[in-house]
């Protein structure tokens, strides 16, 4: 069997790439995928740290962030959708409706 | 057996999850996520949470990839032609940040590794959707009726954002 630190190494490697992904794409549908990314691999961390405490909290908490993620994406995608009518793009850089 | 089960899905995440970063076509992007999110089902299964893995599958690589899929082809945006053209010290600062908080996880892991504890047997079924609608409708109930009340406001905001008229000279 597989210790718990490897699943939570696997799980620090997914969240960096998405941190990475954020931080470099300028596609903001990309950016949100990015951030589902990351909820993921702290999803991931969640279940093996519950498994491995024999705990079934941690999971509970698993399926909350799984509620929370759905309406982030579909607020976030409504947004995502405004500013495309307004502005006709999706790219972060061109987009500074909350520049001072 | 597990071992290299577990080697295979890890590498399969990891990949597909850097692909979804440097890949240049958004469809592309969506679907290399959707694999992943499957990949990290699989890794749910092997911790024996087998009603999450299910959940995954359904909600978040059915469901909510529909969702972005749809957003994507709805917008018809071409792909980045300027990904990795200009700006190169701001990839490079986005790489060190991430390798340094990569860094940083890995220490703390690294540092708490003794103290983590072994598979406990008792956990075999813990993962059922028995086990888990037992605790969730008795001890977690307040928060499960939060967040029915945060889905329904969620999606009241999204068709208010999402019907909002465009905004132009004639028409204020």
């Amino acid at each position: 069997m597989i210790g718990i630190d490897w699943f939570l190494a696997l799980s620090a490697l997914l969240f960096c790439i998405g941190v990475i992904g954020v931080l470099i794409r300028k596609n903001a549908i990309v950016i949100f995928m990015c951030v589902e990314l990351m909820l993921n691999a702290v999803n991931l961390s969640l279940i093996s740290f519950s498994s491995h405490y024999g705990n079934v909290d941690g999971q509970i908490l698993v399926f909350f962030s799984l509620a929370i993620a759905a309406a982030e994406a579909v607020v976030g995608l409504a947004i995502i959708i405004a500013i495309f009518r307004n502005n006709l793009s999706v790219d972060i850089s061109k987009i500074n409706l909350l520049r001072w | 057996m597990i071992t290299y089960f577990f080697i295979f899905l890890a590498v399969l995440a990891v990949a597909s999850a850097l692909m979804m970063v440097i890949s240049k076509n958004t469809v592309n992007s969506a679907l290399f996520l959707v694999l992943n999110m499957i990949s990290l089902a699989g890794l749910f299964l092997l911790l024996q949470a087998q009603f999450l893995a299910i959940i995954q599958v359904l909600v978040y690589a059915g469901a909510i990839m529909v969702l972005f899929l749809f957003v994507i082809m709805l917008l018809n945006v071409d792909e980045e032609t300027s990904l990795f053209s200009k700006l190169r010290l701001k990839y490079f600062v986005a790489f060190l940040l991430g390798v340094g908080v990569f860094a940083q996880i890995l220490f703390s892991i690294g540092s708490f590794s003794d103290t983590l504890p072994t598979v406990s047997s008792e956990m075999a079924t813990a993962g059922t959707v028995e086990a888990i609608g037992d605790v969730l409708f008795s001890k977690y109930i307040l928060p499960f009726h939060i967040i029915a009340m945060l889905l329904t406001a969620a999606m009241n905001g999204a068709i208010m954002i999402a019907q909002h008229k465009v905004r132009t000279e004639g028409n204020k």
